[in-house]
């Protein structure tokens, strides 16, 4: 580590004379993020798990094109296989491949991840504590007061409760669509467990987001060129995306990229105890509540097909490493000031 | 500091005022007709107006909010959908006091592994021990309870045959071993973290080299001047750490068969039981809320340097 941090404020340094070019021409500057991804890329781990998520996600991206099996499929004559040439990774109870069945579980993992923080966490969250930083006073206590009464519940039991009270409605909701318009396939495509799950992830999502972005705001609301900016009469929502927005991206990037594992767990968890994703869509969570803890008989499924647990596991277990592991190399290369 | 604890003191009544609020409407929003579901078999539209009546159901919002914290404040949290007859707290009670149980013992496990090993890791900063405590922690944080419990089965039970696999038998059993395992280890990995960075911070500090120098042993200053004040700010995320594996053992209860809070809370679910998980939920909320506050004022307290601010 402290090799690598001498080399880096090696590079880092103020430009000097013999940096000059031979011929005395300009400076060659790289742009902020080259210099960020440069510098990110060298720390081998991170780099390494970034390829690894990528790679967990093109897989989900893509799991109709790569899927050998359909998802739903049962074969009751090759049930609880290990694996073999046609199923990659056996089959489940039900004859399902359990390769396909992880692939289309990848899919929902990066559907929910994606949604949940595009409106939870950015959405929500930044424009927020925008908000609370920039006005404060009576604003900033009201949203602060709601934000401690949301945290006041331990994480899970909240998104519990919320699941559980929101799906009724929003499938009875959904049902009043299809009958109305005549569609069908609204509830059975899943849209409307995706919008459960990412609404009951609210809590966990935008709070967090906007208390970082709200103490970031604070700060660089009395710095001199938004004061400078204020004097020369720039509107408000100028001053708050254009100058001050670009100076808060930094922090919400480690913020994402460490509440990404978290979001994908909680989808995970929420299945698992089966509130989360409906069969016959696959979801990790619902792979790994079939084998542990379905029924009385976990022990027994447990004991005798242990390997069934294994790929969805460790997918799971490497997103969430993997974020980690990113979040914390962003957070090095972003805020070096923080060390 | 006296007026933060009375302005502390003085919120926390609102605050959980607000969750109750909160728990109370998500519980009348939820779905099922609580009059319908008590009365089961003997449903019929004119039964189903008189219970409702009789349970207050038709009463404006309001009323029936100030009825139910008056009720909780009472420690009645209203009667069960499901189980007929019988008070939820009467249903709650041994089952939470089971998961606290529980929670209590994975915590001594965390603290135990968590605390030496992240002071530990501080000490050997510069040799590979230090990266390789870090990276193993993490990697141990990572995995989810999902991959821990089932893993702790095979092995110990399955395999050595050392301790039942599942099931429960009060906190001095052989039972609670895995479990609390299961759930301790990722807290482990939390006051690692904390507890590294937290003795780096205190031993750069210009009075632990002033203790050096007088010729103090290694170990009192170690342990009186590095370790204790280390401790300090590690104080303060034990309610976040303990909210964070309360989660956990929820999951974990359901693995390891244990009769606690965990499992009644999902069958509350299924059976529409939501006087239950309301209540269970607001207990939580509740304890969450004491204690940070009491970690709080306690951490005021301890550390004289907060107080003269």
């Amino acid at each position: 580590m402290t090799n690598s941090q001498k080399f880096e404020r090696s590079e880092n340094r103020s430009p000097m004379l013999k940096d000059l070019p031979p011929d005395g021409g300009q400076f060659k500057t790289r742009g902020h993020w080259r210099k960020i991804w440069a510098n990110f890329r060298r720390r081998r781990l991170a780099f390494v798990s970034l390829i690894i998520i990528s790679f967990i996600y093109l897989l989900g991206i893509f799991a109709p094109v790569i899927q050998t099996h359909d998802y739903q499929e049962t074969n009751l004559r090759e049930t609880q296989q290990g694996p073999s040439a046609d199923h990659w990774f056996g089959t489940d109870r039900a004859g399902r491949d359990l390769y396909t069945r992880v692939v289309w579980g990848i899919q929902t993992t990066v559907i929910i991840t994606v949604t949940s923080f595009a409106t939870g966490s950015l959405l929500l969250g930044v424009s927020i504590g925008l908000a609370a930083g920039y006005f404060r006073g009576w604003t900033d206590a009201i949203i602060m007061r709601v934000g401690e009464v949301v945290s006041a519940f331990p994480d899970i039991l909240l998104i519990i409760l919320l699941a559980a009270t929101l799906r009724p409605r929003f499938v009875q909701f959904a049902r009043d669509i299809e009958d109305s318009t005549g569609m069908t396939g609204l509830v059975s495509s899943g849209i409307v467990d995706y919008v459960v799950i990412g609404v009951a992830l609210l809590p966990l999502s935008w709070f967090g987001m906007m208390r970082l972005v709200r103490g970031q705001v604070l700060v660089l609301r009395e710095a001199e060129y938004v004061q400078a900016a204020r004097a020369m009469g720039t509107s408000t929502p100028r001053i708050l995306y254009r100058h001050i927005l670009p100076n808060v991206v930094s922090p919400i990037i480690v913020s994402v990229s460490f509440g990404i594992g978290a979001i994908a767990l909680s989808e995970v968890i929420l299945s698992f105890f089966g509130l989360g994703v409906q069969p016959p869509r696959p979801s990790l969570g619902v792979m790994i509540g079939e084998v542990t803890a379905r029924g009385g008989a976990s022990v027994s499924v447990l004991r005798d097909h242990p390997e069934q647990l294994l790929a969805p596991i460790i997918v799971v277990w490497l997103l969430i490493f993997s974020w980690n592991i990113v979040g914390d190399a962003l957070n090095d290369v972003l805020n070096p000031r923080a060390r | 500091m006296l007026a933060y604890i009375v302005r502390r003191l003085l919120w926390t009544p609102v605050l959980l005022a607000l969750a109750a609020f909160f728990v109370f409407i998500m519980g009348t929003w939820a779905p099922g007709d609580p009059a319908e579901l008590r009365l089961g078999n003997r449903a019929t539209p004119d039964n189903i107006k008189r219970e409702r009546e009789r349970m207050g159901l038709n009463d404006p919002i309001p009323v029936r909010y100030f009825n139910y914290v008056g009720g909780v404040l009472k420690g009645d949290f209203g009667d069960s959908y499901h189980y007929q007859g019988r008070s939820v707290l009467e249903i709650v009670r041994p089952r939470l006091w089971v998961s606290m149980q529980l929670n209590i013992a994975a915590l001594i496990v965390a603290v135990s592994i968590g605390l030496p090993l992240g002071f530990y890791a501080a000490k050997k900063q510069g040799t590979a021990r230090d990266p390789a405590i870090v990276i193993s922690m993490l990697v141990l944080y990572a995995m989810p309870v999902f991959f821990t419990a089932p893993f702790l089965i095979l092995f110990f039970a399955v395999k050595l045959h050392w301790v039942p696999a599942s099931g429960w038998g009060g906190f001095f059993s052989l039972q609670i071993i895995l479990p609390a395992l299961t759930i301790g280890i990722p807290g482990a990995a939390v006051f690692v973290r904390f507890m590294r960075a937290s003795t780096l911070d205190v031993i750069g500090q210009e009075y632990v080299r002033t203790a050096h120098a007088k010729g103090m042993s290694n170990f009192v200053v170690n342990y009186r001047h590095v370790a204790r004040n280390a401790l300090l700010p590690v104080v303060t995320i034990m309610g976040f750490t303990m909210a964070g594996m309360f989660g956990g053992s929820l999951i974990v209860e359901l693995i390891y068969g244990i009769p606690g809070a965990g499992r009644l809370s999902l069958d509350a679910i299924f059976q529409r039981d939501f006087p239950v998980l309301t209540a269970f939920v607001l207990l939580g909320a509740g304890m969450l809320v004491f204690a940070n506050l009491i970690i709080d004022i306690a951490y005021t307290i301890i550390d004289p340097r907060i107080r003269l601010q």
